[in-house]
């Protein structure tokens, strides 16, 4: 590969990444405050159907062994 | 053995000199044109603006990284644990290793659930992909892939399928029948094809498109049926080692992360990379989303664990302690996101409170490196795969 061809590919990769950049730089963000806030509320707001979080009885999981059953 | 392997790009006539070659898709001014890789040179030589060289652009670059870094300063007012100190303290938790699964003859790689919240599919290092089911433990398929190391397994919705790919550079999908005599590698079918390693591969919300990360640095969207090539993604500068999709009421977006330290959200129509997050300090070894869609955690070689919230477009939590020191190998969260499960190097699986970034539990039991950890699709239990050859299911 000569020179030339090394510093176009520099170039164009440099530019790739300005424009990469401003993309990123233009977005909308909110504080994160707010993002916690709303991370907050979605945990509390589930945790009720969260089976690991709340734990559910050992009759109703598949995968906790029931007592066993004694035969009178 | 050699297979020919294709880059993952579009192959056709050039938009500019008509040849027939591999095609660079690239944007110019928002819109999308398919130049061969030497036109883009040639272009990129020529259309320099008066006065525009590596160094002008260099130096915009780093005023644009500077001008980034303000930007997302400017609205860091609090920290996560700290606005969660009011929320109560998880109590004490109990979870115990309720079944194991035992019939890998190496090191599982990697699993995943089936929607039915039974059946797991796993794979290993010495190329047997097997489906279990977790309830009873009975395998009930197993084929041979002709790869050792298959890395990536997936099962698609239907749970009619399931998808596995490693060292052999490709994204096979093979069809799951009620019949057990059946042979299933008869049926396979090759979809994606990249140039290095699939590190990783789940399908969409439909049984019809792929999603694959590669050592080669790329994400491919693929059509099941047909193979194509639906969309690929440039923007690493190392091998990708994972890949989540958003959870589906939040759109058509993914997350990626790779040996190259970076986390990268995509958008799935365009190909763009619409966020980057660099904090980690080594490659990324797992990337997980939020339930709700709006952050997403990450596990990496560093020995941390970080939340990363999209619309704050910043690093919000780290989850790290002194005494760990070994990689984190696999992320994800519960159903709720409140709790994250971490799998690490040093044989043990970590329980994070998400919110307060604090530890809840350290779980003991595999005898060697922790691979992979999947929660089940309705939250009653998780699963860890590990170098030790065997599978536990935790609740």
């Amino acid at each position: 590969m000569s020179s030339k061809m090394q510093s176009s590919n520099n170039i164009a990769q440099a530019r790739r990444t300005v424009q990469q950049l401003r993309v990123e730089a233009n977005i909308e963000r909110i504080k994160v405050s707010k993002a916690s806030a709303d991370l907050m509320n979605y945990c509390s707001e589930h945790a009720k159907y969260d089976p690991l979080l709340m734990g559910i009885p050992a009759s109703e999981n598949p995968f906790k062994d029931r007592k066993p059953c004694t035969i009178l | 053995m050699c297979d020919q392997t294709f880059l993952a790009i579009t192959f056709g006539p050039c938009d500019n000199c008509s040849q027939n070659k591999p095609l660079m898709n690239i944007y110019l001014k928002n819109e999308p044109i398919n130049y061969c890789s030497l036109c883009v040179e040639l272009m990129a030589c020529q259309g320099l603006a008066k006065g525009e060289t590596t160094n002008t652009l260099k130096a915009e670059s780093e005023s644009l990284k500077a001008k980034l870094e303000e930007e997302r300063a400017k609205l860091h007012d609090v920290e996560l644990h700290q606005v969660a100190e009011k929320i109560e303290a998880l109590g004490q938790f109990v979870m115990k290793t309720r079944r194991t699964l035992k019939g890998h003859g190496n090191k599982v790689l990697c699993m995943d659930w089936c929607r039915d919240k039974r059946r797991i599919v796993s794979s290993s290092q010495d190329g047997k992909v097997i489906v279990w089911d977790a309830y009873t433990t009975n395998k009930e398929h197993a084929v041979t892939m002709p790869c050792t190391w298959v890395m990536a397994c997936a099962y698609a919705p239907s749970g009619c399928a399931v998808a596995c790919g490693g060292l052999d550079n490709k994204c096979s999908v093979y069809p799951l029948s009620l019949d057990k005599n059946e042979n299933l590698a008869a049926k396979k079918k090759s979809v994606a094809m990249h140039t290095n390693y699939l590190s990783s591969c789940s399908f969409t919300n439909s049984d019809m498109q792929i999603l694959t990360s590669s050592g080669d640095g790329t994400c491919a969207l693929w059509d099941v049926e047909s193979g194509q090539l639906l969309q690929s993604f440039h923007g690493h500068s190392a091998d990708v080692l994972s890949l989540h999709l958003a959870p589906s009421e939040t759109g058509n977006t993914f997350v990626s992360g790779g040996c190259d330290k970076k986390a990268n959200v995509w958008d799935m129509r365009s190909g763009q990379n619409v966020q980057s997050f660099e904090t980690h300090e080594s490659d990324i070894n797992s990337v997980k989303y939020y339930p709700s869609g709006d952050a997403f955690a990450t596990g990496s070689d560093d020995a941390t664990c970080r939340l990363y919230d999209l619309r704050a477009d910043r690093e919000v939590a780290i989850y790290s302690r002194d005494s760990i020191i070994f990689g984190a190998s696999s992320v994800d969260f519960s159903l709720s996101g409140r709790l994250l499960f971490a799998g690490y190097n040093d044989y043990s699986i970590n329980v994070w409170d998400v919110l307060k970034g604090t530890r809840v539990a350290i779980l003991f039991g595999h005898e060697n490196r922790v691979s992979t950890v999947r929660v089940s699709p309705d939250g009653t239990a998780f699963c860890s795969g590990s170098w030790d050859n065997t599978l536990r299911i935790w609740a």
